[in-house]
């Protein structure tokens, strides 16, 4: 935390810097102290706007996160799922998800429900990904005495590759927190009028980049904060288990 | 002497054979020891006796008329499970309810009554292979299927492991798989050398007490010992 503070100060710094020696008008690039106004200017505005995105995000994460776990589970106690749904998942990732949005729109309407799917859709892979290398590198020794103490598939998966594979559970987590706003805001870009995106376009179409900057502040404080509160809540919970 | 197990057939890896055509048989009640090189298949014999994936290709006949437990050179302790989660963790496995009070009696009988709460990471490579061992009698099993588990002990634990094995599976048979003869003449009730050349009965004439090592300096055991040597580099 010590070196943030440097860092954030000269890139400020660097900001202002390239606005006094251009003098670029600030509809391309405001100031700082514009950027801070107007973020206290329209406080409630984008604070009400932030309010849908966390929503969207928090629920968006915990679903793709359950979804990506239970596939990697199934893939992991399966070796014909497993040989099935790999290709699969490797394959909806060469789709990208910014051209799902307008179909995801299209779809589900204008509400939270297409921002939500976008979540997941962007949540479910590295989760799943991440989980099932864990599952698959049970050490040896543990699954060999698992196997002639005549454990079943079932058990020696709750009670030994599950919980063997808790620290790669939690890498996956830990990238899909910082993911889940992405996918959000994306579904706010291309539908309706709620959220930190649809703020953004619509603050961008009207040129007053103070605001889209703004929001995209509070958007960047919220990631962070949300990643924080993720990794935080994993330590408590995973130190049961001595990981 | 009732034969209880035996693995009898040829091993190829790819196309190469591990070890020529084989008829191991186990006698019930004796320490067997499968003494030889290291790359030979001996772990590859005991493997299938366990039912365990041996990852080569095995023509011929294995047959186990006892239930085995197993207990190999890595103690395959769950970090996340102290002593007594370990020793039980069978029970856990099978969904039974653990006898704890067994549990606390074989923690206490492999020395370790005082640390029975303690994670495996506060342990030594000694007492995790008591640990393991302890795990192995709670399983409760006639046979006992041992894969090398002192050969990563030093000299002085590994002596006194086999003075506590020789002791705690006293009326079990026992499959020692090793590539030390010290410990095959120390432990050996039958003696069998694995080479690329195959399977061969070394002859034992010492005796064994019952649940008793053999003296690791007493004459007739070193020379015994030199005698497998020579054998193995024959």
């Amino acid at each position: 935390m010590r070196h943030i503070l440097p860092v954030l100060l000269l890139a400020l710094l660097i900001w202002q810097g390239v606005i006094w020696l251009t003098a670029i008008p600030p509809f391309l690039l405001p100031s700082p102290q514009a950027v801070v106004e107007a973020l206290w200017l329209n406080r409630a505005e984008i604070l009400r706007h932030a309010g849908f995105t966390l929503s969207e995000v928090v629920i968006g994460f915990l679903l793709g996160s359950a979804l990506g776990a239970g596939l990697a589970v199934a893939m992991g106690y399966s070796p014909r799922i497993s040989r099935v749904l790999r290709p699969l998942l490797t394959f909806s990732q060469t789709i990208p998800v910014f051209a799902l949005a307008p179909i995801l729109t299209l779809w589900l309407g204008f509400g939270m429900l297409p921002k939500i799917a976008m979540t997941v859709l962007i949540v479910f892979f590295p989760v799943a990904s991440a989980f099932s290398d864990g599952l698959m590198r049970t050490p040896a020794a543990a699954m060999d005495l698992a196997q002639v103490m005549g454990a079943s598939r079932g058990r020696i998966m709750r009670h030994l590759r599950i919980p063997a594979a808790l620290p790669q559970l939690a890498t996956g987590l830990r990238l899909a927190a910082v993911y889940a706003p992405i996918g959000a805001v994306i579904g706010e870009w291309v539908g309706g009028a709620r959220g930190l995106g649809a703020l953004m376009i619509h603050a961008n179409g009207r040129m007053k980049t103070d605001q889209v900057f703004a929001s995209l502040l509070v958007l960047s404080l919220m990631t962070v904060t949300f990643a924080w509160l993720v990794s935080a809540i994993l330590r408590r919970v995973w130190r049961r288990y001595g990981v | 002497m009732t034969v209880v197990a035996r693995v009898s057939g040829q091993a190829w890896v790819g196309d190469e054979p591990l070890f020529a055509p084989i008829d191991l048989q186990l006698e019930a009640g004796d320490w067997n020891c499968l003494l030889g090189p290291s790359g030979v298949g001996k772990s590859t014999v005991l493997r299938l006796l366990a039912g365990l994936e041996t990852g080569v290709r095995f023509e011929g006949l294995v047959e186990c008329d006892l239930p085995v437990a197993l207990m190999a050179q890595d103690p395959g302790l769950i970090p996340w499970l102290d002593i007594t989660g370990n020793v039980t963790l069978g029970a856990r496995l099978r969904g039974e309810t653990p006898d704890l009070a067994r549990a606390a009696e074989l923690i206490a009988a492999v020395g370790l009554a005082d640390r029975a709460g303690h994670m495996p990471d506060r342990l030594s490579g000694g007492q995790r292979q008591r640990v393991a061992l302890a795990r192995t009698l709670f399983e409760d099993r006639a046979m006992v299927l041992l894969d090398e588990p002192f050969s990563a002990l030093d000299a002085r634990t590994r002596a006194g492991m086999q003075d506590l094995a020789a002791r705690l599976l006293a009326d079990r048979t026992v499959l020692l798989v090793t590539h030390d003869p010290p410990e095959a003449a120390r432990l050996g009730d039958e003696i069998l050398l694995l080479t690329e050349r195959g399977l061969e009965a070394q002859p034992v004439t010492l005796p064994r007490a019952p649940g008793m090592a053999r003296p690791y300096d007493a004459p007739e055991v070193l020379q015994m010992q030199a005698e497998l040597m020579r054998r193995m580099l024959a």
